[in-house]
Protein backbone atom coordinates (compact mmCIF):
# COMPACT_ATOMS: atom_id res chain seq x y z
CA UNK A 1 0.00 0.00 0.00
CA UNK A 2 2.89 2.09 1.08
CA UNK A 3 4.95 1.67 -2.29
CA UNK A 4 1.28 2.49 -4.35
CA UNK A 5 1.28 5.43 -2.79
CA UNK A 6 5.05 6.18 -3.57
CA UNK A 7 4.20 4.90 -6.76
CA UNK A 8 1.36 7.43 -7.45
CA UNK A 9 3.25 10.53 -5.96
CA UNK A 10 6.32 9.70 -8.63
CA UNK A 11 3.95 9.53 -11.47
CA UNK A 12 2.23 12.91 -10.38
CA UNK A 13 5.48 14.63 -10.09
CA UNK A 14 6.96 13.31 -13.00
CA UNK A 15 3.31 14.33 -14.73
CA UNK A 16 3.89 18.32 -13.28
CA UNK A 17 7.46 18.62 -14.53
CA UNK A 18 5.98 17.38 -17.87
CA UNK A 19 3.11 20.04 -17.20
CA UNK A 20 6.14 22.10 -16.78
CA UNK A 21 8.30 21.88 -19.92
CA UNK A 22 5.46 21.36 -22.27
CA UNK A 23 4.56 25.21 -21.09
CA UNK A 24 8.15 26.29 -21.23
CA UNK A 25 8.10 24.76 -24.89
CA UNK A 26 5.50 26.03 -25.91
CA UNK A 27 6.36 30.11 -24.29
CA UNK A 28 9.52 29.80 -25.91
CA UNK A 29 10.98 32.29 -23.71
CA UNK A 30 13.44 31.28 -20.77
CA UNK A 31 13.10 34.80 -19.12
CA UNK A 32 9.36 34.40 -18.75
CA UNK A 33 9.73 30.27 -17.98
CA UNK A 34 12.32 27.98 -17.76
CA UNK A 35 12.39 24.49 -18.85
CA UNK A 36 13.17 21.78 -16.00
CA UNK A 37 16.02 20.56 -17.84
CA UNK A 38 17.53 24.21 -17.39
CA UNK A 39 17.18 24.29 -13.74
CA UNK A 40 18.79 20.98 -13.21
CA UNK A 41 21.48 22.12 -15.38
CA UNK A 42 21.76 25.25 -13.83
CA UNK A 43 21.29 23.68 -10.19
CA UNK A 44 23.72 21.16 -10.89
CA UNK A 45 26.54 24.16 -11.37
CA UNK A 46 25.04 25.85 -8.66
CA UNK A 47 26.27 23.20 -6.11
CA UNK A 48 29.50 23.62 -7.50
CA UNK A 49 29.95 27.52 -7.36
CA UNK A 50 32.14 28.50 -4.20
CA UNK A 51 29.30 30.45 -2.07
CA UNK A 52 26.64 27.87 -2.72
CA UNK A 53 27.42 26.10 0.85
CA UNK A 54 28.40 29.29 2.60
CA UNK A 55 25.14 31.07 1.20
CA UNK A 56 22.92 28.02 2.67
CA UNK A 57 24.71 27.92 5.56
CA UNK A 58 23.87 31.54 6.10
CA UNK A 59 20.38 31.49 5.98
CA UNK A 60 20.15 27.97 7.73
CA UNK A 61 21.92 29.32 10.53
CA UNK A 62 19.59 32.14 11.22
CA UNK A 63 16.21 30.18 9.57
CA UNK A 64 16.66 27.13 12.09
CA UNK A 65 17.77 29.25 15.19
CA UNK A 66 14.49 31.40 14.58
CA UNK A 67 12.35 28.54 14.39
CA UNK A 68 14.38 26.88 17.48
CA UNK A 69 13.56 29.91 19.45
CA UNK A 70 10.16 30.06 18.91
CA UNK A 71 10.00 26.12 19.80
CA UNK A 72 11.52 26.90 23.33
CA UNK A 73 9.93 30.04 23.67
CA UNK A 74 6.34 28.89 22.49
CA UNK A 75 6.82 26.31 24.96
CA UNK A 76 7.80 27.80 27.59
CA UNK A 77 5.10 30.58 27.21
CA UNK A 78 2.71 27.59 26.62
CA UNK A 79 3.38 26.13 29.62
CA UNK A 80 2.41 29.53 32.21
CA UNK A 81 -0.04 30.53 30.15
CA UNK A 82 -1.55 26.72 30.85
CA UNK A 83 -1.25 27.10 34.51
CA UNK A 84 -2.03 30.48 34.91
CA UNK A 85 -5.23 32.11 32.33
CA UNK A 86 -4.07 35.81 33.25
CA UNK A 87 -0.72 34.78 30.73
CA UNK A 88 -2.82 33.68 28.61
CA UNK A 89 -5.45 36.69 28.17
CA UNK A 90 -2.54 38.87 28.09
CA UNK A 91 -0.70 37.03 25.50
CA UNK A 92 -3.96 36.88 23.56
CA UNK A 93 -3.62 40.52 21.41
CA UNK A 94 0.47 39.51 20.54
CA UNK A 95 -0.53 36.13 19.20
CA UNK A 96 -3.94 37.02 17.38
CA UNK A 97 -1.69 40.09 15.71
CA UNK A 98 1.44 38.04 14.48
CA UNK A 99 -0.93 35.65 13.20
CA UNK A 100 -2.69 38.30 11.07
CA UNK A 101 -0.59 40.69 10.16
CA UNK A 102 0.83 40.51 6.91
CA UNK A 103 4.68 38.54 6.79
CA UNK A 104 5.95 41.41 4.69
CA UNK A 105 4.50 44.21 7.12
CA UNK A 106 6.69 42.42 9.71
CA UNK A 107 9.53 42.52 7.46
CA UNK A 108 9.67 46.14 6.30
CA UNK A 109 9.25 46.71 10.06
CA UNK A 110 11.65 44.84 11.74
CA UNK A 111 14.28 46.16 8.98
CA UNK A 112 13.64 49.69 10.93
CA UNK A 113 14.60 47.56 14.29
CA UNK A 114 17.13 45.20 13.25
CA UNK A 115 20.15 44.66 11.07
CA UNK A 116 19.24 43.10 7.81
CA UNK A 117 21.74 40.23 8.64
CA UNK A 118 19.79 38.84 11.59
CA UNK A 119 16.29 40.19 10.42
CA UNK A 120 15.25 36.56 9.03
CA UNK A 121 16.16 34.68 12.88
CA UNK A 122 13.56 37.17 14.08
CA UNK A 123 11.21 36.49 11.62
CA UNK A 124 11.61 33.06 11.49
CA UNK A 125 10.81 33.23 15.12
CA UNK A 126 7.59 35.32 14.89
CA UNK A 127 5.79 32.98 12.34
CA UNK A 128 6.61 29.84 14.48
CA UNK A 129 5.78 30.93 18.07
CA UNK A 130 2.03 31.71 17.62
CA UNK A 131 1.65 27.82 16.03
CA UNK A 132 3.53 26.42 18.64
CA UNK A 133 2.25 28.17 21.66
CA UNK A 134 -1.25 27.81 20.29
CA UNK A 135 -0.80 23.92 19.68
CA UNK A 136 1.12 23.76 22.83
CA UNK A 137 -1.27 25.28 25.07
CA UNK A 138 -4.41 23.10 23.72
CA UNK A 139 -2.30 20.12 24.44
CA UNK A 140 -2.06 21.09 27.59
CA UNK A 141 -5.53 22.16 28.25
CA UNK A 142 -6.59 19.08 26.75
CA UNK A 143 -4.54 16.49 29.33
CA UNK A 144 -7.00 13.94 30.86
CA UNK A 145 -7.94 16.01 34.17
CA UNK A 146 -8.70 12.63 35.85
CA UNK A 147 -4.92 11.08 35.37
CA UNK A 148 -4.14 14.42 36.74
CA UNK A 149 -6.38 14.25 39.83
CA UNK A 150 -4.62 10.46 40.25
CA UNK A 151 -1.07 12.05 40.09
CA UNK A 152 -2.49 14.80 42.49
CA UNK A 153 -3.78 11.93 44.80
CA UNK A 154 -0.74 10.16 44.72
CA UNK A 155 1.36 13.10 45.34
CA UNK A 156 3.42 12.22 41.60
CA UNK A 157 6.03 15.26 41.50
CA UNK A 158 6.48 17.79 38.86
CA UNK A 159 9.23 15.92 36.54
CA UNK A 160 6.80 12.42 37.03
CA UNK A 161 4.10 14.38 35.96
CA UNK A 162 5.67 15.73 32.99
CA UNK A 163 7.08 12.77 31.57
CA UNK A 164 3.41 10.33 32.54
CA UNK A 165 0.75 12.53 32.00
CA UNK A 166 1.51 15.81 29.98
CA UNK A 167 4.49 14.47 27.16
CA UNK A 168 2.31 11.89 25.86
CA UNK A 169 -0.93 14.25 25.56
CA UNK A 170 1.14 17.21 24.19
CA UNK A 171 3.19 15.11 21.94
CA UNK A 172 0.42 14.55 19.30
CA UNK A 173 -0.03 18.66 19.05
CA UNK A 174 3.55 19.43 19.18
CA UNK A 175 4.52 16.98 15.76
CA UNK A 176 1.12 18.94 14.30
CA UNK A 177 2.75 22.63 14.91
CA UNK A 178 6.56 21.20 13.57
CA UNK A 179 5.08 20.05 10.83
CA UNK A 180 3.43 23.43 9.96
CA UNK A 181 5.69 25.60 11.26
CA UNK A 182 8.70 24.11 9.76
CA UNK A 183 7.52 25.16 6.23
CA UNK A 184 6.82 28.41 7.18
CA UNK A 185 9.72 29.30 8.73
CA UNK A 186 11.61 28.89 5.72
CA UNK A 187 8.94 31.00 3.61
CA UNK A 188 8.85 33.77 6.06
CA UNK A 189 12.54 33.54 6.85
CA UNK A 190 13.52 34.02 2.78
CA UNK A 191 10.92 36.42 2.44
CA UNK A 192 12.67 38.69 5.20
CA UNK A 193 16.19 37.86 3.69
CA UNK A 194 14.76 38.76 -0.18
CA UNK A 195 13.27 42.31 1.41
CA UNK A 196 16.50 42.69 3.85
CA UNK A 197 18.76 41.56 1.19
CA UNK A 198 21.84 40.47 3.86
CA UNK A 199 24.68 39.59 2.48
CA UNK A 200 26.28 35.85 1.65
CA UNK A 201 22.33 34.72 2.14
CA UNK A 202 20.14 32.66 -0.22
CA UNK A 203 17.74 35.75 -0.17
CA UNK A 204 20.13 37.67 -1.58
CA UNK A 205 20.87 35.54 -4.07
CA UNK A 206 16.94 35.08 -5.28
CA UNK A 207 17.12 39.34 -5.33
CA UNK A 208 20.12 39.06 -7.84
CA UNK A 209 17.92 36.67 -9.70
CA UNK A 210 15.50 38.96 -9.97
CA UNK A 211 17.70 42.24 -10.98
CA UNK A 212 19.36 39.96 -13.75
CA UNK A 213 16.08 38.48 -15.10
CA UNK A 214 17.63 35.17 -14.35
CA UNK A 215 14.89 32.69 -14.66
CA UNK A 216 17.56 29.94 -14.15
CA UNK A 217 19.03 31.12 -10.92
CA UNK A 218 15.82 31.79 -9.26
CA UNK A 219 13.87 28.17 -9.75
CA UNK A 220 17.34 26.85 -9.03
CA UNK A 221 17.37 28.59 -5.42
CA UNK A 222 14.26 28.05 -5.27
CA UNK A 223 14.81 24.43 -5.62
CA UNK A 224 17.38 23.88 -3.41
CA UNK A 225 15.24 25.81 -0.68
CA UNK A 226 12.31 23.56 -1.06
CA UNK A 227 15.12 20.77 -0.36
CA UNK A 228 16.52 22.00 2.70
CA UNK A 229 13.26 23.11 4.30
CA UNK A 230 11.96 19.17 3.52
CA UNK A 231 15.05 17.73 4.37
CA UNK A 232 15.16 19.50 7.61
CA UNK A 233 11.43 18.86 8.11
CA UNK A 234 12.04 15.16 7.56
CA UNK A 235 15.21 15.31 10.33
CA UNK A 236 13.87 17.44 12.85
CA UNK A 237 10.35 15.38 12.66
CA UNK A 238 12.27 12.07 12.41
CA UNK A 239 14.67 13.12 15.89
CA UNK A 240 11.79 14.95 17.72
CA UNK A 241 9.54 11.52 17.70
CA UNK A 242 12.51 9.46 18.47
CA UNK A 243 13.60 11.86 21.36
CA UNK A 244 9.29 11.70 22.06
CA UNK A 245 9.24 8.15 21.76
CA UNK A 246 11.23 7.32 24.68
CA UNK A 247 10.39 9.36 26.83
CA UNK A 248 7.03 8.66 26.47
CA UNK A 249 7.48 4.66 26.47
CA UNK A 250 8.79 2.87 29.12
CA UNK B 1 -8.89 6.20 65.47
CA UNK B 2 -12.14 6.01 63.20
CA UNK B 3 -12.91 8.12 60.35
CA UNK B 4 -16.24 9.76 61.25
CA UNK B 5 -18.44 11.35 59.09
CA UNK B 6 -21.30 13.86 60.66
CA UNK B 7 -23.81 15.91 59.07
CA UNK B 8 -22.52 15.47 55.77
CA UNK B 9 -24.47 16.99 52.83
CA UNK B 10 -23.91 17.44 49.52
CA UNK B 11 -26.00 18.54 46.45
CA UNK B 12 -25.51 19.10 42.65
CA UNK B 13 -27.69 21.27 40.70
CA UNK B 14 -30.34 21.07 43.32
CA UNK B 15 -30.19 17.29 43.54
CA UNK B 16 -29.62 16.51 46.89
CA UNK B 17 -27.13 13.62 47.44
CA UNK B 18 -27.01 13.34 50.81
CA UNK B 19 -28.54 15.43 53.26
CA UNK B 20 -26.83 15.73 56.95
CA UNK B 21 -25.60 12.35 56.38
CA UNK B 22 -23.46 10.09 58.98
CA UNK B 23 -20.96 7.16 59.09
CA UNK B 24 -17.90 5.82 60.24
CA UNK B 25 -15.38 3.69 59.19
CA UNK B 26 -12.97 1.76 61.18
CA UNK B 27 -9.34 2.80 60.67
CA UNK B 28 -7.26 0.74 60.47
CA UNK B 29 -9.61 -2.16 58.58
CA UNK B 30 -11.47 -2.79 56.19
CA UNK B 31 -14.96 -0.65 55.19
CA UNK B 32 -17.54 -2.57 51.94
CA UNK B 33 -19.92 0.43 50.97
CA UNK B 34 -22.97 -1.62 49.39
CA UNK B 35 -25.72 -0.05 47.53
CA UNK B 36 -27.32 0.48 44.53
CA UNK B 37 -26.54 2.08 41.71
CA UNK B 38 -27.06 6.07 41.88
CA UNK B 39 -27.24 6.28 45.56
CA UNK B 40 -24.16 8.22 46.47
CA UNK B 41 -21.65 5.87 46.98
CA UNK B 42 -18.94 7.42 44.35
CA UNK B 43 -19.56 10.67 45.60
CA UNK B 44 -19.17 9.99 49.25
CA UNK B 45 -15.60 8.48 48.15
CA UNK B 46 -14.54 11.42 46.06
CA UNK B 47 -15.78 13.69 48.85
CA UNK B 48 -13.63 11.50 51.51
CA UNK B 49 -10.63 11.68 48.96
CA UNK B 50 -11.01 15.44 48.27
CA UNK B 51 -12.07 15.81 44.59
CA UNK B 52 -15.69 16.70 45.41
CA UNK B 53 -16.27 19.63 48.37
CA UNK B 54 -18.52 18.99 50.63
CA UNK B 55 -21.67 21.58 50.95
CA UNK B 56 -21.49 21.04 55.13
CA UNK B 57 -20.63 18.69 57.40
CA UNK B 58 -17.57 17.64 59.13
CA UNK B 59 -15.14 14.51 58.29
CA UNK B 60 -12.31 13.78 61.04
CA UNK B 61 -9.00 11.93 61.30
CA UNK B 62 -9.01 10.81 57.55
CA UNK B 63 -5.18 10.12 56.87
CA UNK B 64 -3.23 12.70 54.86
CA UNK B 65 -1.28 10.37 52.94
CA UNK B 66 -3.93 8.19 50.34
CA UNK B 67 -4.26 6.17 47.65
CA UNK B 68 -7.39 4.66 45.14
CA UNK B 69 -8.48 2.97 42.92
CA UNK B 70 -10.51 4.94 40.92
CA UNK B 71 -14.12 3.95 39.23
CA UNK B 72 -11.82 4.37 36.14
CA UNK B 73 -8.29 2.46 35.73
CA UNK B 74 -6.14 6.01 34.84
CA UNK B 75 -3.59 4.58 34.13
CA UNK B 76 -0.95 5.95 31.52
CA UNK B 77 -1.94 4.07 28.78
CA UNK B 78 1.91 4.34 26.83
CA UNK B 79 3.37 3.26 29.71
CA UNK B 80 3.78 -0.19 30.96
CA UNK B 81 2.24 -2.07 34.10
CA UNK B 82 5.73 -1.74 35.53
CA UNK B 83 6.10 2.11 34.89
CA UNK B 84 2.92 2.77 35.70
CA UNK B 85 3.05 1.08 39.63
CA UNK B 86 6.80 2.83 39.54
CA UNK B 87 4.44 6.06 39.14
CA UNK B 88 3.39 6.14 42.63
CA UNK B 89 5.75 4.47 44.65
CA UNK B 90 8.50 5.47 46.94
CA UNK B 91 12.01 5.09 46.04
CA UNK B 92 12.55 2.23 48.06
CA UNK B 93 10.01 -0.16 46.20
CA UNK B 94 12.44 -1.51 43.67
CA UNK B 95 11.33 -2.41 40.10
CA UNK B 96 11.85 -6.24 41.04
CA UNK B 97 8.94 -5.79 43.83
CA UNK B 98 6.72 -4.14 42.12
CA UNK B 99 7.30 -6.78 38.95
CA UNK B 100 7.02 -9.58 41.60
CA UNK B 101 3.67 -7.76 43.45
CA UNK B 102 2.48 -7.49 39.62
CA UNK B 103 3.44 -11.25 39.39
CA UNK B 104 1.32 -12.12 42.58
CA UNK B 105 -2.06 -11.29 41.01
CA UNK B 106 -1.37 -13.20 37.53
CA UNK B 107 0.25 -10.34 35.45
CA UNK B 108 4.13 -11.88 35.20
CA UNK B 109 3.25 -12.42 31.29
CA UNK B 110 2.12 -8.81 30.42
CA UNK B 111 4.77 -6.23 32.58
CA UNK B 112 6.23 -5.12 29.43
CA UNK B 113 3.78 -4.36 27.30
CA UNK B 114 1.60 -0.90 27.35
CA UNK B 115 -1.51 -0.87 29.73
CA UNK B 116 -3.07 0.07 26.42
CA UNK B 117 -2.56 -3.32 25.06
CA UNK B 118 -3.65 -5.18 28.00
CA UNK B 119 -7.19 -6.36 28.34
CA UNK B 120 -10.14 -4.52 31.00
CA UNK B 121 -9.75 -6.48 34.10
CA UNK B 122 -5.67 -6.64 33.07
CA UNK B 123 -5.82 -2.95 33.38
CA UNK B 124 -7.76 -2.98 37.03
CA UNK B 125 -5.54 -5.53 37.87
CA UNK B 126 -2.86 -2.98 37.17
CA UNK B 127 -4.29 -0.40 39.54
CA UNK B 128 -4.91 -2.36 42.19
CA UNK B 129 -1.32 -2.95 42.42
CA UNK B 130 -0.49 0.56 41.83
CA UNK B 131 -2.96 1.41 45.16
CA UNK B 132 -1.77 -1.15 46.84
CA UNK B 133 1.60 -0.46 46.77
CA UNK B 134 1.61 3.53 46.69
CA UNK B 135 2.99 5.30 49.87
CA UNK B 136 -0.51 5.81 52.03
CA UNK B 137 -2.34 5.50 55.18
CA UNK B 138 -5.92 4.95 53.67
CA UNK B 139 -6.87 2.90 50.60
CA UNK B 140 -9.97 3.92 48.47
CA UNK B 141 -11.38 1.03 46.17
CA UNK B 142 -14.33 1.85 44.18
CA UNK B 143 -15.66 -1.14 42.34
CA UNK B 144 -11.87 -2.65 42.39
CA UNK B 145 -12.74 -6.38 41.03
CA UNK B 146 -14.90 -5.25 38.07
CA UNK B 147 -14.54 -7.39 34.74
CA UNK B 148 -12.55 -10.29 36.88
CA UNK B 149 -13.38 -13.70 36.11
CA UNK B 150 -14.71 -15.44 39.84
CA UNK B 151 -11.44 -17.57 39.75
CA UNK B 152 -8.85 -13.96 39.32
CA UNK B 153 -11.37 -12.30 41.83
CA UNK B 154 -10.40 -14.89 44.61
CA UNK B 155 -7.02 -14.81 43.71
CA UNK B 156 -7.05 -10.76 43.87
CA UNK B 157 -8.85 -10.43 46.75
CA UNK B 158 -6.45 -12.24 48.79
CA UNK B 159 -3.59 -10.45 47.58
CA UNK B 160 -5.57 -6.96 48.67
CA UNK B 161 -6.43 -8.27 52.29
CA UNK B 162 -3.10 -9.57 52.66
CA UNK B 163 -0.90 -6.44 51.46
CA UNK B 164 -3.46 -3.56 52.82
CA UNK B 165 -3.07 -5.38 56.54
CA UNK B 166 -2.84 -2.47 58.86
CA UNK B 167 -4.36 0.36 56.55
CA UNK B 168 -7.58 1.57 56.14
CA UNK B 169 -9.29 0.10 53.38
CA UNK B 170 -12.71 1.60 52.31
CA UNK B 171 -14.32 -0.34 48.82
CA UNK B 172 -17.18 0.36 47.05
CA UNK B 173 -18.97 -2.48 45.53
CA UNK B 174 -22.29 -3.91 44.43
CA UNK B 175 -21.66 -7.95 45.15
CA UNK B 176 -22.02 -9.23 48.46
CA UNK B 177 -19.86 -12.13 48.11
CA UNK B 178 -17.38 -9.69 47.63
CA UNK B 179 -17.87 -7.90 50.41
CA UNK B 180 -17.83 -11.14 52.55
CA UNK B 181 -14.88 -12.44 51.19
CA UNK B 182 -13.34 -9.35 52.04
CA UNK B 183 -14.56 -9.58 55.63
CA UNK B 184 -14.60 -6.64 57.70
CA UNK B 185 -16.88 -4.00 58.28
CA UNK B 186 -20.17 -4.01 55.44
CA UNK B 187 -21.85 -0.81 55.39
CA UNK B 188 -25.33 -0.73 53.59
CA UNK B 189 -25.69 2.06 51.82
CA UNK B 190 -29.82 3.35 51.73
CA UNK B 191 -29.47 2.46 56.05
CA UNK B 192 -26.43 4.25 56.87
CA UNK B 193 -28.15 7.36 55.36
Amino acid sequence: MKNKSVIEKIIAVLFALAVWQILAMAIGESLILVTPITVVRRLCSLIFEIDFISSVAFSFVRIVSGFIIALIFGSVLAIFAGRFRAIDTLLWPFMTAIKTIPVASFIILCLIWLSSKNLSIFISFLMVLPIVYTNMLSGIRNTDKKLLEMTSLFRVGFFRKLKYVYLPQIYPYLISALSVSIGLSWKAGVAAEVIGIPSGSIGEKLYEAKIYLSSGDLFAWTVVIVLISILFEKLFLFLMRQLFGRMVKS
Amino acid sequence: MDIVVKNLSKSFDGNTVFSNFSISFKSPGVTCVMGPSGCGKTTLLNILIGFIQKDSGEISDIPAKKSAVFQEDRLCESFNAVSNVRLVCKKNISNDEIRQNLGEIGLSESLDRPVSELSGGMRRRVAIVRAVLADADIIFMDEPFKGLDDTTKAGVIEYVLCKTRGKTVIIVTHSMDEARALGGDIISFPEGD
